[in-house]
């Protein structure tokens, strides 16, 4: 099943379990479902819970945060990550702190969803991934789709919760096929992290002891690092491992400390601008931790500082692709 | 405490003007002994006084009921002490008490009790009322959500966007609109073109405005447009013309001194209290110094 259906589905289940759920967003009903059709469907079958609305990123979200703070749990769609920028003040200055500022007092369980990421030519503006603005706000759960991570599960974990969540579902992933039995049937793919975090996933070709490098990634980088992985590994005996969390904010550092312990060597992947960065971050704190036991420092990869072209090509120079993570991954393995 | 809950508290509704001229004076003095009590040195940050605007939070709160949700802004204390009445839990706030309203966390501008939310930030609690309004259509009760909101935060565009999302989904939600002439310090001719009312109107929301400090009209015109949200299921707009007597937060008023002056013939405490019998006015004002005096000892105590 490609992983807009997935996410699909798992939306429907939440709706049909939890009368309190609320989806909110541009163009998201039938017979349009969506920009990128995730919501297909569901305003038939809820018409009073499944609400398209006007082009108000701001009020939507805030309209989400009053129904969450009456005890509703409203799930937001932004159109594209993008936008996020328009309710930056929602989330930030009321979202994320009421339940800290009124001391416990209520709870504001938004969930915010909106498809990012380049890729598709559609230029400066409807292309970026701005998640790592919201990387390290206070009380806000920063979640990447991933092919590897079933979003009934996630989706379920968020609505048993009590904390907002940003969900970053990289466009490109929409049409790719999920579930870790179809993505590497043949590969051992593994869960790990601390209890009550999202599992990280790990994948590796060869024992833990035996690889080179570990590499971090989230969302639609995740399955381009795979990719190279498995190239890598079978055509010249290059392993390495690959480990993918769900929640890039905060970070579950147990998964990633283990493996970089025994590998010595680390690099991250993401697909935002350069510079205070998610990579960055991990990099430091890493670094931090295992200062003495790493072979080298560790690595970031991430795109240019730049605006993201339209044209295909000069958007592939601009963008992190595969040449650039095999490129990475050959010099920090190094 | 929790507030969780979108319902609001059970205030005695209707109030005699004696009892209109007690919560008037309550909210007077508590502002006038914030302010002191900064000067003392005993409190920590800032505060917004409403000192001149009473009227307008009495007014409103007389109006609402068990179930309805004030959402207010960083001038909310008569609005908290008009509809919850819980002085000591927002004194407790303000001295950065953990046993204030929200533990000292939030202080003078971010409180939550049941029914009641105010948040700092201009503009962006307006689609969080929307929100709370848009529960209670789910709901399907009679409740009504209402928002404050100031002449200066209509340069908000969240503002507009919830006109819009209100009138088109029709949500029991009520604006408050305290037009006090200054937004800080930019007078009104500065920050506002056309006219509030108007704003309303272009969206097809109804709009009961009145200019006054009368604590007895302006109930009349809260009640007026409360009855209406409530009985339409939609959208209504109260816009109260009135004047701030005091600072914006602490000695920062720049606003002409005769303008302040010429205003303060229509103090709601005198317009008000005009109408009662001097005796029974003096044991009002005796009975709120004490009270008030009564709420600074226990919770300096806590």
């Amino acid at each position: 099943m490609i992983y807009a259906r997935a996410l699909g589905d798992a939306l429907r289940g939440a709706l049909a379990a939890d009368r309190r759920v609320i989806l909110l967003g541009e163009d998201i009903a039938d017979p349009y479902g969506g920009a990128f059709k995730v919501t297909r469907g569901l305003s038939t079958a809820f018409p009073d819970r499944v609400r398209a609305t006007p082009i108000s990123e701001g009020a939507i979200t805030g309209v989400a945060a009053g129904l969450a703070l009456a005890g509703y749990r409203p799930v937001v769609e932004i159109m594209f990550g993008d936008f996020l920028t328009l309710c930056f003040d929602q989330i930030v200055n009321h979202i994320a702190k009421y339940g800290a500022m009124y001391d416990g007092g209520v709870r504001c369980p938004v969930i915010v969803r909106t498809p990012s990421g380049g890729g598709r030519g559609y230029g400066p503006t409807h292309s970026q991934s701005l998640e790592k603005h919201f990387l390290g706000v206070p009380h806000l759960q920063v979640v990447a789709a991933s092919l590897w991570h079933d979003p009934k599960a996630l989706f379920a974990r968020f609505l048993a919760g009590d904390a907002p969540v940003l969900h970053i579902e990289h466009k490109l992933l929409y049409p790719l096929t999920a579930g870790l039995a179809e993505v590497a049937p043949a590969d051992p793919v593994t869960e790990e992290g601390s209890p009550g975090m999202p599992p990280t996933m790990s994948f590796r070709l060869v024992a833990r002891e035996s690889c080179r490098l570990t590499v971090i990634a989230y969302g639609y980088q995740a399955e381009l690092v795979r990719r190279v992985v498995e190239r890598l590994g079978v055509e010249e005996e290059l392993f390495v491992e690959l480990l993918v969390p769900a929640q890039i904010a905060p970070v579950d550092y147990e998964p990633l400390v283990a493996s970089a312990a025994v590998t010595g060597r680390v690099l991250t992947v993401e697909e935002g601008a350069s510079g205070w960065s998610w990579g960055t971050e991990i990099a430091s704190e890493l670094g931090r931790r295992l200062f003495g036991s790493l072979r080298r420092a560790p690595d970031v990869l991430t795109s240019s500082a730049d605006v993201i072209p339209s044209a295909g090509d000069r958007e592939a120079e601009v963008l992190v692709g595969e040449r650039h993570i095999e490129a990475a991954i050959r010099e920090a393995a190094r | 405490m929790t507030c969780a809950t979108a319902s609001g508290p059970a205030r005695p509704p209707a109030a005699s003007e004696l009892e209109r001229y007690r919560r008037l004076r309550q909210i007077r003095r508590f502002e006038e002994t914030l302010l002191a009590l900064f000067d003392e040195g005993v409190l920590n940050g800032t505060t917004h006084a409403c000192i001149g605007q009473e009227a307008d939070a009495v007014a409103v709160a007389e109006h609402l009921r068990e179930g309805d949700h004030l959402f207010s802004n960083h001038r909310c204390h008569g609005h908290w002490l008009a509809w919850t009445g819980d002085a000591e839990g927002l004194l407790a706030e303000i001295m950065g008490k953990p046993s204030g309203a929200c533990g000292g966390i939030g202080g003078s501008q971010h409180l939550c009790a049941p029914g009641f939310k105010s948040n700092g930030i201009q503009g962006g609690i307006v689609p969080a009322a929307a929100g709370i309004a848009l529960a209670m259509q789910l709901d399907g009760g009679g409740a009504i959500s209402v928002v404050f909101l100031g002449d200066g935060t209509f340069g908000e565009g969240a503002v507009y966007e919830t006109l819009n999302l209100a009138a088109l989904w029709g949500l029991p939600l009520l604006f408050v609109v305290e037009d006090n002439g200054w937004a800080q310090s930019t007078p009104r001719r500065r920050s506002i073109a056309g006219s509030i009312p108007a704003r309303f109107e272009a969206f097809g929301i109804p709009v009961v405005a009145v200019e006054s400090t009368d604590v007895t009209e302006l109930s009349e015109a809260a009640g007026r447009a409360v009855a209406g949200c409530r009985a339409r299921r939609g959208p209504q707009a109260l816009v109260i013309g009135t004047y701030r007597l005091c600072h914006h937060s602490k000695n920062d008023d720049h606003r002409p001194r005769e303008e302040v002056e010429a205003r303060r013939a229509s103090d709601p405490l005198h317009v008000h209290g005009r109408r009662l019998d001097p005796e029974s006015r003096a044991a009002v004002d005796a009975a709120v110094e004490d009270w008030i005096a009564g709420v600074v000892e226990r919770v300096r105590a806590r």
